[in-house]
């Protein structure tokens, strides 16, 4: 019973994840302008990736293999909105301005 | 389920290979590759070859994207179109694509046990693996054990390339720091650098430690070493991460890992044995083993850390100025 | 059929294959030489390690339980490969750097020209 309750929750983490990882890609795909479609990939690495690590931590168990995932978790936590954080920033050096919408609304 | 997944990833590796064909950019055909990269890593996982795909990974779509973009820095960034048709070389490749597919009719089927690759040494290594050698990963024990000549050749190979790219760029010690203009202001860079730089070392000798038990070795291990300070040099610049290393420890280090490894070589013949035999290097032929192993996997590890910042120091501090 | 089944691995490869041999004649760009070489060297990697899978077997890391393994003995050639592979992309590199220093030109086409006019 409890097996059957863990391995639900898990596929609800994982299907969560790859439906975040959908989202962000037609986010690359539909937004028009870097800095909205950066915002959208870092959805795919930080909610996208992290739901599907936590579901294949709980599949995993009690186990060494769990506690590497975990540190994978917390590695990930740090490592992707610093890289979208510096790729926002050199954009903004280059000059790349954001579109901005002109329209007296 | 699996042919479905080999499906899929091969699909995406064709539209990324007809990606690379067409696009003009330098800069998207470099992150292209990236992710070719990536892609064929993971088929790697699902084909079973995990030593193969952690290596693919680390040193394709991380040292190879990170030289391509120091060469594209420092030439032109767009392509100019072709002026001539390419039908000629449509033709050739046509062909050739053509001879290739009738050859590979008389293929074993994919995934055949009965292949005649499977029929020769493969099944000796995996017998014979636990009993004289005691190391769980048999790719391990057949590159450092068995083919251990062939491994010695590779590292040389690297070590050649080193010199090879010393002699053409050379390396610069720059007294003044060179790095992009703005990187001062993007704080949060610097400081998470500075924090992860102990623990990608440390991920880098975790690596290749434990080559012996899971997926790893000394060629990953050297790359994800030379990675952390090729971060710590792009977060800092390039006169702090060249003051860190002195010139004359690199070039030292480069030699130092080829040379521990024929040295263990001739130890083998000190002691009795032929050129890199273990069995003699300590009283129980396991143990030996053992100890060999992990010397050489130490020396290959240092030679190709050295020579792979050798070669990013080579291309960085070719710039005269400090745009980049 | 059972020969599509059997091949329509290998035959994928020899279409990535051939695109990287086709960007390495056809664009006159050097960069774009060296990528597509480089494209060309990992399908070579992708069709041996996929004569080496067997079916039904594991990784050969040797774990109590698993009798069938797949053969370690194409990964380590192509482990060898992989690295090798790196050290030549890492001096064509360099060669370009220098050769666009000495031309002031990455492009193959007019690289030629400079050189018929000396």
């Amino acid at each position: 019973m409890m097996a059957l309750a863990l391995d639900l929750l898990s596929w609800i983490f994982l299907l969560a994840g790859a439906a975040f990882l959908l989202i962000g890609a037609i986010g690359v795909l539909r937004f028009p302008d870097f800095y909205t479609r950066l915002h959208a990939v870092s959805v795919c690495d930080t909610m996208g990736a992290g739901l599907v690590l936590i579901g294949l931590m709980l599949q995993g168990g009690l186990s060494l293999v769990t506690v590497k995932l975990l540190l994978i978790f917390y590695f990930m936590m740090f490592t992707c909105p610093t890289a979208v954080h510096a790729l926002a920033q050199a954009a903004l050096q280059g000059k790349l301005k954001p579109v901005v919408d002109d329209r007296e609304s | 389920m699996e042919h479905f997944i080999d499906i899929v990833l091969l699909g995406l590796l064709m539209i990324t290979g007809f990606a690379i064909v067409r696009l003009r950019s330098l800069l998207a055909v470099t992150m292209l590759t990236s992710i070719y990269s990536l892609l064929s890593a993971a088929l790697f996982v699902v084909l079973d070859a995990v030593d193969v795909a952690l290596t693919e990974a680390a040193i394709g779509a991380g040292i190879s994207t990170i030289l391509m973009l120091a060469t594209i820095a420092q030439t032109t960034d767009r392509e100019k179109v072709p002026r001539h048709t390419p039908l000629l070389p449509l033709i050739v490749v046509i062909t050739t694509g053509a001879a290739l597919i009738y050859g590979t009719l008389d293929m074993p089927h994919y995934g055949d046990p009965d292949a005649p690759v499977h029929r020769h040494m493969a099944a000796a290594y995996l017998h014979d693996t636990p009993l004289e050698i005691g190391v769980p990963n048999v790719v391990t024990s057949v590159l450092a054990s068995y083919r251990g000549y062939d491994t010695l050749g590779e590292v040389t190979v690297i070590f050649t390339a080193g010199i090879g790219v010393l002699a053409l760029l050379g390396y610069h010690t720059r007294r003044q720091n060179i790095q992009p203009p703005g990187i001062k202001k993007i704080v949060v860079l610097r400081v998470i650098a500075k924090l992860f730089l102990p623990l990608i070392l440390l991920f880098a000798l975790y690596i290749l430690f434990h080559g012996d038990y899971g997926p790893g070795g000394g060629f990953q291990a050297g790359v994800i070493f030379a990675t952390g300070f090729i971060l710590y040099a792009l977060a800092f610049g390039l006169g702090n991460a060249q003051r860190l290393i002195p010139q004359r420890l690199l070039h030292g280090l480069a030699a130092a890992g080829v040379l521990i490894y024929a040295a263990v070589g001739i130890e083998g013949m000190l002691l009795g044995g032929k050129f890199l035999e273990y069995r003699v290097l300590a009283d129980d032929p396991v143990t030996g083993q053992h100890l060999g192993i992990m010397l050489i996997e130490l020396g290959v590890g240092i030679t190709v850390a050295a020579v792979m910042l050798i070669i990013y120091f080579g291309f960085v501090s070719r710039q005269n100025s400090g745009d980049s | 059929m059972s020969n599509l089944l059997g091949h329509y691995n290998y035959w994928i490869v020899i279409v990535l294959m051939m695109t990287g041999f086709y960007i390495v004649i056809a664009r006159p760009n050097l960069i774009k030489k060296v990528i597509g070489l480089f494209i060309f060297q990992t399908s070579v990697f992708i069709l041996f390690i996929s004569m080496a899978k067997i079916e039904g077997g594991s990784a050969p890391i040797i774990e109590e339980g698993i009798s069938v393994y797949s053969n370690p003995l194409p990964h380590v050639l192509i482990l060898t490969a992989i690295v090798v592979s790196l050290a030549t992309t890492a001096l064509g590199l360099a060669l370009i750097v220098r050769i666009r220093e000495a031309y002031g030109t990455t492009n193959e086409d007019e690289i030629h020209v400079q050189d018929e006019q000396d």
